[in-house]
């Protein structure tokens, strides 16, 4: 699996670490955030089976961390950009 | 005239009962005196009827157990298994084929162990060979910590009825003669944890010899039907529609881990579940060499060698979500030099195929057993690694819940609730990191 760092580009995805899905990323304002969904935060996924909108490190790279759009059937990445980048599910930017 | 799906001319095939075939040393010897034509098929392929009962969606060995069950136990056969491609392909077709109950915690204790006795007499109960063999599994220690767990978890193991013994670095040597024990060795060992009675088992065979017990008490078994859509009326489910038509059902049983997320999806639950690749290797076939299970968490890593002689062996997920169901080298290889740090033996061995499969990964380790906020519609997912040794714990605590609408005591802690009420079961503390446990 090959994939683009927004800085560094293509890599080998060994030189990545995977930081999972970017929806469960920690809220701008976490006291302003309900229980209910404190816990679909955490626990639980949409966890599709195509485009996935997820984070990743480069770790032995240039260590940054950043936002990737991802088809988890093909393993295709098809947008990355900075983590707070709205990326769209079809890969445009 | 309508045309019909060809099939090999088998002439005394035509007009059987549709009665079981049983199999014993003396069918086996009058068969092959007549040349293994008169062989019956195992299981009936039916074709789907507009209505059912039940339908459990998935033809695994998880799915194709409860419906037995189903059937033996709680007198329901008017039963489908509808399975998308052919019955065990998915994970029952790509696992290891390992079968333990070594656990720490209380519920995984009584529910693994269930299945671990379950085992014990399914061959004989299902007339199919299953190949079960209680070769023993061995989980290495490579620090003194390690080994004070160890001990730990084969006290807790033993409290609750589960047989464990833990090993000093000279007995393990002794049961795995060509593993590396010396002191200059990539994971030192100093001991380990055996399970005697874990071991291995045939993995298609618990699919195959579910489905023909099934069938024979009168469950249909359907592939290559793909279910697209399950049907709500009032907050209770009414049936499925699938790629070979609409089905009514009473109830709908998902089974079909893996793909967990996207058949409760269709029924509008959300999951506490990922997806991701868990890849295996197998090698050319050898002499004995090895006679029980090995694994060790220093490089995460499990072997066995089959009865055909290859050393079959996995390890890590891939990292990331995926459903590619096949993963990437760096994988591959850190299994190729995991097997040869251990059995150093082994390093002039070369691979015969490696493949991957789709396992969901739940948010503690654990499965789900449970009933779901649809009323008639039932999940059981989230297996991890653990699916297939589980099987019939499995398929049996399912079908207890589907057949009663209430779990059994042995699944009623694994719920899709329990990360809300705190009750998560995560066996090695990992949090709620899929990709970790």
């Amino acid at each position: 699996m090959l994939i683009r760092c927004p800085w560094c580009g293509e890599r080998d995805h060994a030189e990545f670490t995977y930081g999972g899905d970017a929806a469960a990323a920690r809220p701008a304002d976490p006291d302003a955030m309900a229980l209910d969904a404190w816990l679909g935060r955490i626990y639980t996924r949409d966890n599709p089976a195509g485009p996935h909108t997820e984070l990743w490190q480069h770790s032995a790279g240039c260590r940054a961390w950043f936002k990737a759009v991802r088809d988890t059937v093909t393993h295709e990445v098809l947008a990355t950009g900075d983590p707070q980048a709205r990326l769209t599910p079809d890969g445009s930017s | 005239m309508v045309s019909q799906p060809l099939r090999p001319a088998r002439p005394r095939d035509a007009g059987k009962p549709r009665v079981r075939q049983r199999y014993s040393g003396f069918q086996l010897l009058r068969q092959a005196l007549r040349g293994h034509d008169g062989w019956a098929p195992a299981w009936r392929d039916a074709d789907p009827k507009a209505s059912y009962d039940v339908v459990i969606i998935g033809g695994g060995g998880h799915g194709l157990a409860t419906a037995y069950y189903l059937a033996k136990e709680h007198g329901i056969t008017n039963v489908a298994v509808l399975e998308k491609g052919w019955l065990g392909g998915g994970g029952t077709g790509r696992n290891t084929t390992i079968v333990r109950s070594n656990f720490m915690l209380e519920p995984n204790i009584q529910f693994t162990e269930w299945g671990m006795k379950l085992w014990e007499s399914l061959s004989a109960e299902l007339n199919f060979n299953l190949m079960f063999s209680q070769r023993g599994v061995l989980n290495l220690a490579h620090t003194e910590g390690q080994l004070d767990a160890f001990a730990r978890r084969g006290n807790a193991m033993r409290l609750g009825g589960v047989d464990a013994e833990l090993l000093s670095r000279e007995e393990v040597a002794r049961r795995a003669p060509l593993l590396d024990v010396s002191a200059n060795a990539r994971f030192p060992v100093v001991g380990g944890l055996l399970q005697p009675r874990g071991g291995v088992a045939r993995h298609d065979a618990i699919a195959w010899g579910y489905a023909r017990a099934a069938d024979a008490l009168g469950v249909d078994i359907v592939q290559n039907c793909e279910v697209t859509g399950i049907h709500r009326e009032g907050g209770a489910v009414t049936g499925v529609d699938t790629t070979r038509g609409p089905i009514r059902a009473g109830k709908v049983a998902i089974a079909v881990a893996g793909n967990t997320s996207r058949l409760a999806g269709m029924a509008g639950i959300r999951t506490p579940i990922e997806s991701h690749t868990l890849q295996a290797v197998v090698s050319e076939p050898l002499k004995p060499m090895l006679d029980t299970v090995v694994t060790t968490s220093a490089a995460h890593f499990y072997v066995s060698q089959t009865d055909k002689g290859e050393l079959v062996f996995g390890g890590d997920l891939e990292g990331h979500n995926s459903y590619a169901a096949r993963g990437n080298l760096p994988v591959v290889q850190s299994l190729a030099s995991a097997l040869t740090s251990l059995f150093p033996a082994a390093s002039r061995l070369r691979m015969l195929r490696h493949w991957g499969g789709t396992v969901d990964m739940s948010m503690d380790g654990s499965p789900v057993i449970a009933k779901t906020p649809v009323g008639g519609l039932y999940l059981n997912g989230g297996w991890c690694y653990g699916g297939f040794k589980t099987t019939p714990a499995s398929g049996w605590t399912f079908a207890h819940t589907v057949a009663r609408d209430e779990p059994h005591p042995l699944n009623a802690p694994f719920t899709l609730e329990r990360f809300e009420t705190g009750r998560a079961i995560d066996e090695k503390g990992m949090g709620p990191r899929p990709a970790a446990h």
